[in-house]
């Protein structure tokens, strides 16, 4: 099978450049680290405990998000795509693959890094306050969801180097569009700001129970809508982004 | 073989491949010829499918390169630009290439001998020098021990140890059978390796002969070169008159 050789060919070069090791390894770190530090300053026994102890995910994203990108742009960078498109000329099957692996390996990790974050700064809750445990209502959800979350960003990210090829450029789109955009849309069009990325992992998929704040918060979605948004957020880059790759010359 | 139809490629207002047709016959080296600037290297790339053309077509054995199931065990390419990532070891850029088409994984530790790789196989191919990348892009194209073989500017920048290695290599895989196409704006080049020539120059074919032929009609190799792509280098005629 062609495309399943074309996936062994992506995990190879995904797994033998030391980079991915470090960025998934400060991945994990920098999430359980910033979701104990949470954790452990929890004082108010009614807050979402389960949404302090992941509050590490949304700094965390950004890091496969950017490893998104540039296991896209570092082919177009060293020109590593003339030889990965001479083994399999059929561009749509190459961006398939690098999709498959990319996602798994940053699903596996984002999920390790959400139940790691989630125990660490259970077993450290001070003050009185009893730690939640993944029985207890939306508990589980907001840790596997959130999980998740790193792959789908993780992927979009892969989308967007595709699309815009240039590892600076692409990094600087991802980064507006994730965690910038978010302030203009809130300021100008309050309803939207719901679908925001960022909003929907603080607000739909890391929470256990629907956030209400009144009238400074739009209405946010629930945590499978939540997923689904980020989902298609990630298609649609990646579909665009197959598309130009089968359309333009490397 | 490659057979070449009308190939036409333009950016811009620049036509850099211009109805080109040429056939490159089985067995041995065809010397692809042209001075700078004239489409060579465009050639290569729409050989590959990396490039699409704006007209006519190119086929390998009868077939477009995209529709080749594992095209690295039918043709096997080293273009001009460096294709390997300077942080991963220059045996992990192979096997990667190898299990996308399915090349078993011993072939990788071959192909690295062949090349004269093995000891410096592990290292980061960033520190690699232009001889060493060479040997890196000639193993990547060995790998899938393909019957057509496609160089491009091989011996450029190389050292005479890097150059005298690239020629004995040519003369080898043409020995084994294999279709070798290798490109050069170095005549000199090609009389010690080829013996079939496409001369290109702005992007067209200027002559499908062979070195025997070609020298024949004129004092030197040089001078006929010169005589056929002296219309088509503009900057070179303006040296000249200088
Ligand atoms: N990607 C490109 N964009 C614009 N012009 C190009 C591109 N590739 C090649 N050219 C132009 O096409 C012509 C042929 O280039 P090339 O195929 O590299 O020639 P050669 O390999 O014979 O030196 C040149 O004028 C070059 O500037
Ligand atoms: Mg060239």
């Amino acid at each position: 099978m062609t495309s399943i050789a074309a996936a062994r060919m992506e995990w190879i070069k995904l797994r033998s450049l030391r980079s991915t090791w470090w960025t998934l390894a400060v991945t994990v770190a920098g999430t359980v680290g910033i979701g104990l530090a949470v954790g452990l300053n929890s004082k108010n026994a009614t807050a979402d405990l389960t949404n302090n102890a992941l509050a590490g995910v949304v700094p965390g994203l950004l890091l496969t998000g950017v490893l998104g990108v540039l296991t896209m742009t570092g082919e177009y960078s060293s020109g590593t795509i003339r030889a990965t498109l001479a083994v399999v000329p059929r561009r749509g099957v190459v961006l398939a693959a690098k999709a498959a692996v990319f996602g798994a390996v940053t699903l596996i990790v984002g999920e390790a890094a959400a139940f790691t974050a989630f125990f660490a700064a259970s077993t450290t809750v001070r003050h009185g306050i009893t730690a939640p445990t993944p029985g207890d209502p939306g508990v589980l959800r907001a840790i596997v969801l959130s999980g998740a979350a790193f792959c789908l960003i993780g992927l979009l990210g892969l989308g967007l180097g595709a699309i815009v090829r240039h590892s600076a450029a692409a990094v600087g789109v991802l980064v507006a569009g994730v965690y910038v955009v978010v302030q203009v849309i809130g300021f100008f069009a309050h309803s939207a700001a719901a679908y925001m990325p960022i909003l929907i992992l603080e607000n739909s998929l890391s929470t256990t129970r629907p956030v209400t704040c009144g009238e400074s918060c739009p209405d946010f979605l629930s945590a499978w809508a939540g997923l689904g948004m980020l989902s298609l957020y990630a298609v649609i880059a990646l579909v665009a982004g197959g598309w130009l790759l089968a359309r333009r010359n490397a | 073989m490659i057979e070449a139809e009308n190939l036409t490629r333009r950016y811009g207002r620049t036509v850099a491949v211009d109805a080109l047709s040429f056939d490159v016959r089985p067995g041995g080296v065809t010397g692809f010829l042209g001075p700078n600037g004239s489409g060579k290297s465009t050639t290569m790339r729409l050989i590959l499918g990396l490039d699409q053309p704006d007209g006519g077509r190119v086929r390998i054995g009868g077939r477009r390169y995209r529709e080749l199931r594992w095209p690295l065990r039918e043709v096997g390419a080293m273009l001009e630009a460096k294709a390997f990532h300077p942080g991963r070891s220059a045996r992990s850029h192979l096997a990667a290439l190898a299990a996308g088409n399915a090349i078993p994984r011993t072939r990788v530790d071959e192909v690295l001998d062949l090349v004269g790789l093995t000891s410096a196989a592990g290292r980061r191919a960033g520190k690699f020098s232009l001889g060493m990348g060479q040997r890196l892009g000639v193993a990547a194209a060995l790998l899938g021990d393909p019957a057509v073989l496609l160089l491009d500017e091989p011996v450029n920048g190389l050292d005479p140890e890097g150059v005298r290695w690239i020629r004995n290599l040519l003369t080898s895989l043409a020995a084994e059978g294999r279709t070798v196409f290798v490109s050069s704006h170095l005549i000199s080049e090609m009389a010690v390796t080829a013996e079939r020539l496409v001369v290109i120059g702005r992007g067209r074919l200027l002559a499908n002969t062979t070195v025997a032929e070609l020298s024949a009609g004129a004092a030197s190799l040089e001078a006929a070169f010169f005589r056929l792509t002296g219309d088509s280098v503009e900057y070179a005629a303006k040296e000249t008159t200088s």
